[in-house]
């Protein structure tokens, strides 16, 4: 560190005998670029909160006020149109079954991909690239083309319209993106820690959950955010394999259009209701989120 | 390097997982396989057709139209959003209260069911009752999504640069996190330029996470169904209809099992063959380049 701060010095030095600019120039020639930068990304987060502020913007007005005229905030603040979806259970249960299935699948995931994960970063056994490649083929499946043949498959064996029928589709391309994103997080533990503890007569269940878990939570916690997201997001399969008693969100929204007219001011509660959990899960893993979109592999 | 240990024992610990994936893309995949060969008249009427189905896909053009303006989509996207993620992610406060705020604030838009995103360009951009397509309207623009299919194209490419585009700002971010800082001090002694820094330093470190944005951002553009269905319906005529939206049309909406299966298959086998290509190319290309040292 000392070393380095001497040869900053000394660049500092060198800078101020061959090159025209001062060194209070060049600090405050930074401090601007600092500044415009600054200025750049605010003008982005202005750009892309602007269409969500609209949509919260409607979503506390009357549909009277949406369509009469154009107000860039609201000019008699509602809350009826929240207290609309909140009492009425065929639309609160969406975010209900939404949430269950979403949660069935983070479960089911976690559970099979820990283990699969533990393989391939730490054995090589017949077959094993041939079986990472093909499970990365799944992410690249899509949606449209399994429609038909999940629809048949889980009305075949009574599956239909339940929340675990959902969280077994979203398995196709959640599985295999948490086993690529654990077994990037598992390969940065020294191997060493796992032949320590099997010396120090650890069983490989008791070492796995007692030692090896802990180490990676923070790896687990992003896996976790990601298969929410990618499950929260997607509707196409989820509103396929549904019909009444399991159907998610996204799809009771399609309800604000009927005949009369589309229902702007509930829709757009319900689009911002549905941003909420998002919010929530992003805030608990921001610690851990930029090494986990590089899959762990920083 | 490579210091695992052989052990086939480790089955088992992938077999859960197996059995899993297996029951939701092998079964599928398999009845797709098998409806693209039979033409299914009835329970008990089914005829061998061979490769009929996959020749008629190929040849259809309204498919065809599909998956022209489906690879241009994804060129377009490409060619906006990666330059302006690496943009977005060098300008992003790298420690503090603001960088965590800035995090929460960028990843907003991928946690927004795929469908909402959808109602929210649709609301944003109704000459009516949004704030873009009133604005335009005030300024004179002549704008009008449904009836006009430059304007449906635009809105459709300036929802999903707004919709994906932080992930791409994202996978660079934690990229150039990853440098260390005496790289920085070593650039500053040499008196290096913004560019200079740039483009010897940081490009080179975000090459793998870029491959990895280029996949991603390639495979789910290919796949986008919800939000322009949502937005434009395929409209105006099917001048937005992309190639999900055909697929769903033919096999739930006509019931064209035959016919709608070969064309999954081809689907599935493009995005394969493409995300293969590219892969292997850059691959390649990485290892031609001399060793560096370095990670």
């Amino acid at each position: 560190m000392s070393y380095q701060l001497e040869n900053t010095q000394r660049g500092e030095k060198y800078n101020t005998i061959f090159s025209k600019v001062s060194p209070a120039q060049r600090r405050n020639r930074t401090a601007r670029a600092h500044w415009r930068s600054r200025l750049l990304l605010g003008f982005y987060l202005v750009l892309m909160i602007l269409p969500i502020y609209w949509l919260i913007n409607m979503s506390l007005q009357t549909n009277s006020e949406i369509l009469g005229s154009m107000t860039l905030w609201p000019q008699n603040l509602t809350f009826d149109n929240y207290i609309g979806i909140f009492t009425n259970s065929s639309w609160y249960m969406g975010y209900v079954n939404s949430m269950l299935y979403v949660a069935m699948n983070m479960l089911i995931t976690i559970c099979v991909a820990l283990p699969a994960a533990y393989a391939f970063s730490r054995y090589s056994f017949i077959g094993d690239k041939h079986l990472f490649f093909w499970l990365l083929t799944n992410l690249m499946a899509p949606p449209a083309v399994f429609l038909l043949p999940y629809f048949q498959l889980y009305y075949s064996v009574g599956l239909f319209d339940t929340h675990i029928a959902v969280a077994l589709a979203h398995c196709l391309f959640n599985i295999p993106l948490a086993i690529w994103i654990l077994e990037g997080f598992m390969s940065s533990v020294p191997k060493e820690i796992d032949e320590t503890a099997y010396i120090d007569g650890y069983s490989f269940p008791r070492f796995f959950v007692k030692i090896f878990i802990p180490m990676i939570r923070s790896g687990i916690g992003v896996t976790l955010f990601f298969l929410f997201m990618f499950s929260w997001v997607e509707l196409l399969l989820a509103r396929t394999l549904t019909a009444t008693d399991a159907q998610p969100i996204g799809m009771i929204m399609t309800r604000t259009s009927t005949a009369s007219g589309i229902d702007w001011g509930t829709l757009a509660a319900a689009g911002v209701l549905t941003i909420i959990p998002g919010i929530l899960v992003v805030y608990f893993v921001r610690n851990h989120i930029a090494k986990g979109f590089a899959l762990g592999r920083t | 390097m490579n210091n695992k240990i052989p052990n086939n024992r480790a089955w088992l610990l992938v077999l859960p997982m197996l059995v899993l994936v297996a029951f939701s893309a092998i079964i599928p995949l398999m009845t797709v396989v098998n409806y693209s060969v039979q033409d299914v008249l009835g329970p008990n009427a089914t005829f061998f057709t061979g490769t009929e189905w996959f020749k008629s896909t190929l040849n259809d053009p309204a498919l065809q139209a599909a998956f022209l303006r489906q690879i241009s989509f994804s060129l377009i996207i490409l060619a906006i959003q990666i330059p302006l993620g690496i943009g977005i992610a060098l300008i992003m406060p790298k420690r503090g209260w603001q960088a965590s705020a800035v995090l929460i604030l960028i990843t907003l838009p991928l946690l927004i069911p795929w469908n909402v995103v959808g109602s929210i360009w649709q609301i944003f951009t109704r000459g009516d009752i949004g704030l873009m397509g009133w604005g335009l309207r005030e300024l004179g623009v002549n704008y009008n999504l449904t009836r006009n299919a430059g304007d449906a194209w635009v809105t459709i490419i300036l929802m999903d640069v707004w919709h994906w585009t932080p992930l791409v700002a994202m996978l660079c971010y934690s990229g150039l996190r990853s440098i260390p800082e005496a790289y920085y001090q070593a650039a500053r002694i040499d008196r290096a330029s913004k560019w200079a820094v740039f483009r010897y330093i940081q490009l080179p470190k975000l090459t793998n996470v870029l491959v990895i944005a280029v996949l991603l951002r390639f495979m789910h553009s290919f796949m986008i169904y919800a939000e322009p269905f949502v937005l434009t319906g395929g409209g105006p005529g099917s001048s937005t209809t992309f190639l999900s939206q055909s697929l769903t049309t033919m096999a739930i909406g006509q019931q064209d099992l035959g016919p709608s299966a070969a064309f999954s298959l081809i689907y599935f086998l493009v995005i394969l063959l493409v995300s293969w290509v590219f892969y292997t190319t850059i691959m390649n290309m990485q290892k031609d380049k001399p060793p560096h040292g370095g990670a």
